[in-house]
């Protein structure tokens, strides 16, 4: 079991509290990540990464392990450690703005 | 019992202001999506407990909130907003060709005879429909396939289209205004479109009679005149009695013809207010005193409305979709400022209140009126 953290705003809008819990087995990308958690809060889908071009929102970054991992691309592995449910992914809003 | 609801957008929520038809105390209830940008509030004309929310923020993208009962409750609807075909290119700043990019919706125009027909006017500039209360969303691509399309280029608030005027005297007839690209309607249902800018004068472009480029802050319309358009450009206040076709100044008497907002009394086409901003370069009104300006003529001759506004250090703007006007029996008029005031007026503008005092800075104003 998959978990995530998502930015305040988020989880106002899909009416969650703490940990977002995803069921993917295995390797699993940041997009097949988002994939999931689009499929359980469709409310969701655009606010993490832009619709038809699929890329990351530029204003949202992804942590994990300690390391911001933004820029490793959507099609790339989430990190063993997340894989296995050990540590949480991150989403979060880039600190920009007033 | 007759009342009001008055939608207001702000950099921080929305917020709904209700009282009865005397318009003396207000309710506020708010803010709803906190802390999100909220570009626009529209209710429907022929079911007024449907609303349509812009919800929209620079991390998270664009959001349609829509309600059926009156803003009491909200579910998210549909948020994508594909251009049609290939986008193309507008100019950028820079005079640079740029891909057109979805950024928000300034503005949701509920049909009036559907209420799960929308348009919506986006940045970067472009029109979209739904048919089906927000569920999904298809372009009005004619807009944009009008052969101007390569040389718009942003105002400084972007590439947008702000304004959407329809009238269900004139079917078919969609008339939008864009900044800063100008003017176009279309009267077969957004199928064909043709620049309206005959008229307009902008010493600050290259060209100041250009068919494009122009910077139009707001086009306000009569119902009962779809012929008859009034418009505040960067500078200068218009009027059109074709439709657009052909535009001439009516800027008149006013202490600066600079502004953003303009709009029409509700039962008297030929009552316009404004209010005048010092400058494209200090926007704030002169001299510190907040004056709403009014028209019985239909421009020219002007008349300062001060009673009941700041007249001594007052410096917000009123941002050009933050005015409307509701349809009692005495008309009344409404507008938000950017320091979070929302003023009312229930005598046509004699006199005004402020019914909120410290909202976040107001984008958009919109008033239902409930029978």
């Amino acid at each position: 079991m998959m978990r995530v953290v998502l930015p305040y705003h988020l989880r106002t809008l899909a009416g969650v509290g703490g940990e977002v819990r995803i069921d993917l087995a295995g390797a699993a990308t940041y997009a097949m990540v988002v994939d999931e958690i689009e499929a359980a809060y469709p409310m969701l889908k655009g606010t993490i990464r832009e619709q038809g071009s699929g890329k990351r929102r530029p204003f949202v970054r992804f942590f994990a392990c300690g390391q911001d991992v933004s820029h490793e691309g959507m099609d790339a592995a989430v990190p063993e450690e997340v894989a296995a449910g050990r540590e949480v992914l991150i989403v979060l809003g880039a600190v920009a703005g007033g | 019992m007759s009342g009001v609801r008055v939608l207001v957008g702000t950099k921080k929520g929305a917020f709904v202001l209700s009282a009865d038809g005397k318009r003396t105390n207000w309710k506020i209830d708010g803010p709803l999506f906190a802390g999100w940008e909220v570009y626009h509030v529209k209710g429907s004309a022929v079911d007024p407990n449907r609303i349509y929310a812009s919800q929209t923020s620079g991390w998270f993208g664009q959001l349609i909130q829509r309600s059926d009962d009156g803003g009491r409750t909200w579910a998210p609807a549909g948020n994508e907003f594909k251009y049609d075909g290939v986008p193309g290119t507008h100019q950028h700043y820079d005079g640079t060709p740029r891909p057109w990019e979805f950024k928000r919706v300034w503005h949701l125009e509920p049909d009036a005879l559907d209420a799960d027909v929308v348009l919506a006017g986006v940045e970067d500039a472009a029109l979209f429909r739904t048919v089906d209360g927000a569920k999904t969303w298809q372009e009005v691509s004619g807009l944009r396939a009008h052969g101007t399309g390569p040389q718009w280029q942003p105002g400084a608030g972007g590439l947008c289209l702000h304004t959407i005027l329809t009238s269900p005297s004139r079917p078919g007839r969609i008339t939008i205004a864009i900044s800063a690209a100008g003017a176009f309607r279309s009267d077969d249902d957004g199928v064909t479109w043709k620049a309206i800018n005959r008229g307009l004068k902008s010493e600050y472009i290259p060209d100041p009679d250009a068919e494009v480029g122009h910077c139009i802050h707001h086009i306000a319309m009569h119902g009962s005149r779809p012929d008859v358009l009034f418009m505040q450009k960067h500078w200068d206040v218009m009027r059109s009695d074709d439709a657009g076709d052909t535009w001439h100044e009516v800027s008149g008497d006013l202490p600066t013809d600079f502004g953003f907002v303009i709009d029409v009394h509700a039962h008297e086409p030929e009552t316009v207010y404004v209010v005048p901003i010092k400058s494209d370069s200090e926007h704030f009104p002169p001299e510190g005193k907040l004056r709403v300006y009014r028209s019985r003529t239909g421009g020219n001759e002007w008349e300062p409305l001060t009673k009941g506004l700041p007249q001594s250090d007052c410096y917000v703007n009123v941002l050009r979709d933050a005015m409307a006007v509701d349809a009692l029996d005495e008309c009344g008029v409404y507008f938000g400022t950017t320091g979070g005031q929302v003023y009312a007026s229930a005598d046509g503008g004699d006199s005004w209140r402020a019914i909120a005092r410290d909202l976040p800075g107001v984008l958009s104003v919109e008033v239902q009126t409930l029978r």
